[in-house]
């Protein structure tokens, strides 16, 4: 059919003007949002992401809690506008719940609970714009939360979603790239190369998997860098802030102020 | 009701160190799967799947017998009718799975209320056998925007003895290749469905088969990741691995969430392992299969 689009053209453009093994525009904020704890903002081209992190507090429910180790909670929340069409799906459905699931599971092992025995740590994941690598933007998103919220973790957990279209392996699947070709998120913690989450639902013969794996722990290693640069420059910005006492007010960065130094200004 | 309690820390102590060892507890080798024993009812598209055998341990200095019962059993159903298909996918036919883990299975499962692990296995039972196209969808559409086949696939687990998922997924789609639907006649605008008796019913169309594999992995990253866990060492495991995938290396569904981390040289690994069991599986399949039929031709024209 002439009216559709090529996912990988014959000069090796993909849809989207990238190359194959090109990697999305990643723009991450971690600036400081309502009362949370911590709380991060990642877009990988146009899938966006916003995620909340309210921790370690006292359980809601006591039941549930462990007595050596906090209790994860992740709640995920789909916006009604966030795909082209407005849908609006109920709290109940089924792929909501196995992504929140997922989230948790990758994030048990990673989060050092043991430290807040009888606590609960929740984590708000809020997807503001859908556009491919759902999964990979909310693992991406919890872990720079989970940082800019100060829980210690044993590393980083990189996600990263990856194709492959005939033969052609392709990293980071918009939404029409995933619709037609068999692809796999992978979940990676940079220190250490280990693998951490591996999800695949589309059929795909076992060599090519082979394939597309290794790279994709390979990409887990880029976003690493990303992830950990803007968590350099976060930290950098708030100790400069620190350093500057209560009366001076950085006049640039008027959207990015400190709930700590609008306290320090009230007295 | 409150949560069954954790294996005590001898069992666990035993079971890490016979682990280390390359020992399973009820005797098998690491990478190998309990011996799936199908069983067809008299309805087609009726299967029982259960997984092990009972096996006597005589220990030559005490007079006692020991018997370990790994038994794990499962029951698939399959039953199909027509009904309008939705606007939006006026050509294919509807597949429904429906799986219950009745409190006959084990202490753990209250009715009514799904756990944890009967959610796990409703998602992946979905994947393995529904999103993966393993059933020609089109092939049960009768007419177009106006009638089709919705096959209804109901999995009771009757006795837990670990790796529900696995007996579950072999069950369904075993049921699946088992059933046969009731031969349609379109002429024009009438339908006609002609009775089993009056000509034999037709089998559905399958894409492939696939099987689902799990494999343990346990906190200590020294010892060997085991396939086909018993109770005992999926509630002892640190992660499960499960693995779908046909015979014709395939794969449909890798699912690994959370858990210890792994190589990714070992992830690839053990799915040389799964192609490698998932043929033996589609052998087995095929002759059981196989033999079922040649019973039943006297009866179905």
């Amino acid at each position: 059919m002439s009216s559709r689009v090529e996912i990988l053209n014959d000069g090796g453009y993909r849809s989207d003007g990238r190359k194959q093994y090109e990697l999305r525009d990643i723009v991450i904020d971690l600036s400081q949002r309502g009362t949370a704890d911590g709380s991060a903002s990642i877009t990988h081209g146009l899938t966006e992401v916003l995620v909340e992190v309210f921790g370690p507090r006292e359980a809601k429910v006591r039941a549930q809690t462990m007595h050596d180790r906090a209790l994860i909670n992740v709640e995920v929340n789909i916006v009604p506008f966030s795909t082209g069409e407005r849908r609006k799906r109920s709290r109940g459905d089924k792929r909501i719940l196995e992504l929140g699931s997922t989230i948790k599971s990758t994030f048990e092992p990673v989060v050092q609970t043991s430290l807040y025995p009888r606590s609960e740590i929740d984590i708000f994941v809020h997807v503001l714009q859908q556009d491919g690598g759902l999964l990979q933007a909310s693992i991406n998103a919890s872990t720079l939360a989970l940082i800019s919220a100060g829980i210690p973790l044993h590393d980083f957990v990189c996600a990263v979603t990856g194709g492959v279209h005939s033969t052609a392996p392709m990293l980071d699947l918009t939404t029409l790239e995933e619709n037609d070709i068999p692809h796999v998120t992978v979940a990676v913690m940079p220190k250490t190369k280990k693998v951490t989450l591996v999800t695949m639902e589309t059929r795909l013969h076992v060599d090519r998997f082979g394939d597309i794996f290794k790279l994709a722990c390979e990409a887990g290693q880029v976003i690493h860098k990303e992830m950990k640069r803007a968590v350099s420059e976060r930290t950098q910005k708030l100790v400069t802030a620190m350093e500057m006492g209560p009366r001076v007010v950085p006049s640039a960065d008027v959207g990015d102020r400190d709930a700590m130094i609008d306290d320090l200004n009230d007295y | 009701m409150p949560r069954p309690p954790s294996p005590s820390i001898p069992e666990k102590e035993f079971l890490f160190n016979a682990l280390k060892q390359s020992l399973r507890l009820d005797g098998r080798q690491a990478l190998e799967m309990r011996t799936p024993t199908l069983t067809f009812g008299p309805d087609l598209g009726w299967v029982e799947c259960s997984l092990g055998k009972t096996r006597y341990v005589c220990n030559l200095i005490c007079i006692h017998e020991i018997h370990l019962i790994v038994y794990l059993r499962v029951i698939a159903q399959v039953d199909g009718k027509m009904v309008k298909p939705p606007p939006e996918r006026p050509l294919e036919g509807l597949i429904t799975i429906h799986s219950e883990i009745s409190p006959m299975a084990s202490t753990e499962y209250e009715p009514g209320r799904p756990s944890d692990e009967e959610v796990t296995m409703t998602r992946m039972l979905d994947k393995v056998i529904r999103r993966s196209d393993a059933v020609d969808k089109e092939s049960l559409c009768i007419q177009a925007g106006q009638r089709v086949w919705h096959l209804r696939l109901t999995i009771h687990c009757l006795a837990d003895a670990g790796n529900l998922l696995d007996c579950a997924c072999l069950a369904g789609i075993v049921a699946f290749k088992h059933f046969r639907r009731p031969e349609v006649e379109v002429v024009g605008d009438e339908v006609t469905i002609h009775h089993p008796s009056e000509r034999a019913p037709v089998p559905l169309s399958m894409h492939h088969t696939p099987f689902c594999l799990t494999f343990a992995y346990f906190p200590d990253t020294s010892t060997p990741p085991v396939l086909d866990p018993t109770h005992l060492e999926q509630r002892l495991s640190a992660g499960l691995l499960s693995v779908a995938l046909n015979a014709q290396r395939e794969l449909c569904v890798v699912q690994k969430a959370g858990g210890v981390p792994l190589d990714p040289d070992e992830i690839l690994r053990v799915v040389d392992v799964a192609v490698i069991k998932a043929k033996e599986l589609d052998k087995i399949v095929e002759e059981r299969l196989k033999e079922d039929f040649a019973g039943r031709n006297i009866e179905v024209q």
